[in-house]
């Protein structure tokens, strides 16, 4: 290919067109995968009001746990439990009297919206009554919630968050 | 009191490293030599002055002064001392000051050159480095000052650097200790790493800073640069190794790599550093792509300073986040004032900087073109990236919910890019200048593309029937084959021109033009990691079972017999239970395995995965929250990861070849620094 003047402009044309061809891609890479993937925080009073919306997105759900309602097999590793509604905003628990204030008034309030969650594997050390339980997962059509992954906080124990990593389950 | 000693000396560096500053910039301005000499020496000196800070804190975390509260939080009587002296980095204070320390030296250390030639960068690079400095030495002194005492006062103990009134103060006869998930050999190397590779990408970023605020168009800031920025990112990429080695060794979650938003955030200024690697090769040679290569050292240095905010600021909560902090508008303000100077200068100085060649007389399969491409490519990972960070943010205040994306996310976005970048690493090493076709790539690729061929034919005929793993394997294949095609016709050539064996003739063809090949091997370690890091994405496997002793579970063709499990009291004040298991294959017994659950005095569980690993692939068992199982029964989580070895086996195989690009020339009158023209250097560089 000869540069003449010409030439130099059309070559310019289609770098920035191959340019143009690349960022659509990346946008589209960008938009699907979140559209795919995107994870949905929710409270359990949240939940409840989207019904059976919820099924089939990635969801997010943090509660109280009920430590009556724990049940583990340790032979299937098979878990449920239930979780009762708290206020999903750092500044209404912290209104509210804290964390360990918001989880006890859950627990204790047989009012409040409670959710049964499923789950198979280990039963976590930190699954106690009154514990923040952060879950990832799955509505079933059941009402149930199926969740893939379990976080717990026990704001009495432990000052300092624990690293989300080591306590995932996958 | 050594800690008011440390604090002063801190106090004189940051107003040394103000001065500095100050001095180059007016030197600058007035045309005054002296001035800039002065700004020279101010920079030299700050390194034996944050030494002298950093050694008084180290010698004050050895020693047990629990009376400061940095000593006091990272550190315990039970610690040994090489703990004691790495918990200077253990924490946000100390890691901060350790920052300014590396800094230091790396601005003293340029300092030190051979100033007669290039002095006009001098009063720029002198300004930069220490604006840079005396930034993170405000951090230290004004919001995270490790010499900070404890004061008891009637509301409870606080941390001060002056007595509050009617405070005593308080000794606690002991500290809090390092979190124990950081008591590893990773732990203990990786921030020094990773600071480093932050830490040198400063010095590229002041010399463009220089070059274009003196408006030398040349490639002279680039190659003064050169070695200094292939160390900075040796660092990076070794910090980044060990920090999956880390927690593919400690966390016991079966992985290496959690697109953490911290991980990423290390992980940010690599997407850049890496084209900018390869597009000043251009810019040498061609003098092309003058200003997209100041927006990606631009783009470095501001990721550089991002990376260390995210880490340090507490905005996102994460492993790495240590605590809260005040420092986050400080990080905010500088990385905003930094990114509207140096793009304002940038955009003042445009035409300047136009290339040489037009990019529009080159065609779409040019050596330059495809490195665009490249660039381009990484830039759109470093896109999905940022994205990732900020939807979570830019969610929750457009919709009011909060919604975020996780690894499937950034698997799924950026998979398709690093396999074209893949495709890029096969072909580009065989493009030729301005001219190149598809056709003359076509010529030069179907002798390494039939062994490509040939593996993706293996593979299917073996059953791997996942698309994505046949397409990454080829690729890797192809580039690898290509690699090894280069070095076998060039080693060839010599072999038959001057009857060298060959061995010698491949030393030899090495030693001429280390850069090239230096960056043949980086290509080959490159497809190594790829290797392992398709074998764990697309093919990890894993299970769980509740076992009762003489039990056995399988995976992936392995048994596992669980034989024994036994609970001890530790030195250090923890209490291991450790369980013994034996690993069979096809009834053949292969060894036993040790998974353990540490439980600390503090009431902190540590799972410490037990790893058999071979080249094919890694058996990684975890013994699963072991307290709140009965006696008879153990929970066991098993993971398979193929090829996941070769992952690491590739960081040595990186390090090497780095180490042979970046190594210093023995001649100085050879190095391709003082050569002007880039033609000329062809041979040499």
């Amino acid at each position: 290919m000869q540069s003449t003047p010409n030439n130099r402009m059309r070559g310019s044309w289609k770098f920035i067109l191959g340019g143009a061809l690349i960022l659509i891609a990346v946008v589209y890479l960008i938009f699907s995968s979140t559209q795919a993937s995107a994870e949905y925080f929710m409270t359990v009073d949240e939940l409840k009001a989207r019904g059976s919306a919820a099924v089939g997105q990635n969801l997010r759900i943090s509660g109280a746990v009920d430590g009556s309602t724990i049940q583990y097999d340790p032979n299937s590793m098979n878990l449920s439990f239930k979780v009762a509604q708290v206020p999903g905003d750092n500044a209404t628990v912290e209104a509210q009297g804290g964390l360990a204030a918001v989880l006890h008034a859950a627990v204790i309030d047989p009012k409040r919206a409670r959710l049964n969650v499923i789950y198979n594997g280990p039963k976590p050390d930190l699954l106690k009554n009154e514990a923040q339980a952060i879950m990832t997962g799955h509505l079933g059509q059941d009402g149930s919630f199926y969740a893939d992954e379990l976080l717990l906080k026990c704001p009495t124990k432990y000052e300092q968050a624990l690293p989300t990593q080591a306590a995932n389950g996958n | 009191m050594l800690a008011n000693f440390g604090f002063g000396v801190l106090v004189v560096t940051f107003l040394l490293a103000l001065f500095g500053a100050g001095a180059a910039m007016y030197g600058y301005f007035r045309k005054e030599d002296r001035w800039v000499e002065s700004a020279r020496r101010a920079v030299l000196l700050t390194f034996p002055l944050v030494t002298l800070v950093s050694l008084s804190l180290i010698y004050l975390l050895v020693s047990g002064h629990y009376e400061l509260r940095y000593v006091y939080s990272v550190t315990s009587n039970d610690m040994p001392t090489y703990l004691k002296v790495t918990a200077l980095w253990g924490g946000q204070e100390g890691s901060l000051l350790f920052w300014s320390w590396l800094m230091s030296a790396f601005a003293s250390a340029v300092m030190l050159r051979r100033w007669d030639r290039d002095r006009e960068f001098l009063p720029w690079v002198a300004a930069v480095t220490a604006i840079t400095l005396g930034f993170f030495l405000s951090l230290s002194l004004f919001f995270e000052n490790p010499f900070a005492r404890w004061w008891q006062t009637a509301s409870g103990e606080v941390a001060a650097m002056l007595r509050p009134v009617g405070a005593i103060p308080f000794n606690p006869p002991d500290g809090a200790g390092l979190n124990p998930l950081l008591r590893h050999p990773g732990m203990v190397i990786h921030p020094p790493m990773l600071y480093l590779g932050f830490v040198a990408f400063v010095i590229p970023f002041a010399f463009a800073i220089a070059a274009l605020v003196t408006g030398r168009t040349d490639d002279r800031w680039i190659r003064l640069t050169r070695r200094w920025t292939l160390w900075a990112w040796l660092f990076l990429t070794c910090g980044l190794v060990l920090g999956m080695w880390w927690a593919y060794d400690v966390l016991g979650w079966g992985g290496y790599w959690g697109w953490d938003p911290v991980e990423i955030a290390a992980l940010m200024p690599w997407l850049v550093g890496t084209p900018f690697l390869h597009t000043v090769m251009i810019q040498e040679k061609r003098g092309m792509f003058k200003q997209l290569n100041m927006i990606l050292i631009i783009l470095t240095y501001i990721l550089v300073i991002f990376g260390t905010f995210l880490t340090r600021s507490g905005v996102l909560s994460s492993v790495h986040a240590f605590s809260q902090s005040a420092i986050g508008p400080m990080f905010f303000a500088f990385i905003g004032i930094t990114m509207i100077t140096s793009f304002g200068l940038l955009i003042h100085r445009w035409k300047d900087f136009k290339s040489e060649a037009s990019l529009g007389s080159s065609s779409m399969f040019s050596r330059e073109a495809l490195f665009l491409l490249a660039a381009l490519l990484f830039a759109g990972v470093l896109i999905v990236c940022f994205w990732g960070i900020i939807f979570p943010l830019i969610s929750e205040i457009i919709t009011n919910q909060k919604i975020t994306v996780g690894p499937p996310f950034y698997k799924r976005a950026v998979g398709p890019l690093f396999g074209l970048i893949l495709l890029l690493m096969g072909i580009a090493p065989l493009s030729s200048w301005t001219y190149g076709t598809l056709k003359t790539i076509g010529r030069a690729a179907w002798k390494p593309a039939i062994p490509a061929a040939l593996v993706l034919v293996v593979l299917v005929l073996t059953g791997t029937h996942n698309l994505f793993a046949l397409i990454g394997l080829t690729l890797i294949a192809f580039a690898v084959c290509v690699t090894l095609y280069e070095f076998g016709r060039a080693v060839l050539a010599r072999g038959r021109s001057s009857a060298e064996n060959v061995l010698v003739a491949l030393w030899r063809l090495v030693g001429r033009n280390r850069r090239r090949y230096g960056g043949y091997i980086i290509h080959l370690a490159m497809g190594m990691m790829g290797l392992a890091i398709i074998g764990i994405e697309l093919f990890q496997t894993t299970t769980q079972q509740s076992l009762a002793t003489g039990e056995s579970m399988q995976l992936a063709g392995y048994t596992l017999h669980f034989d024994s499990i036994s609970q001890f009291p530790y030195v250090d004040g923890r209490t291991v239970t450790r369980a013994v298991m034996s690993v069979y294959r096809d009834g053949q017994y292969l060894g036993q395995l040790y998974p353990r659950y540490d439980l600390f005095p503090d009431g902190q569980p540590m799972t410490i995965p037990a790893i058999r690993s071979t080249l094919s692939d890694d058996l990684y068992v975890v013994l699963v929250n072991w307290e709140d199982t009965s006696a008879s029964q153990a929970p066991f989580k098993v993971y398979h990861n193929p090829l996941v070895s070769w992952l690491w086996l590739g960081s040595f195989v990186f390090i090497f070849g780095t180490l042979v690009a970046a190594w210093p020339d023995k001649d100085p009158a050879l190095a391709p620094v003082i050569v002007k023209s880039a033609f000329k250097t062809a041979g040499a560089d």
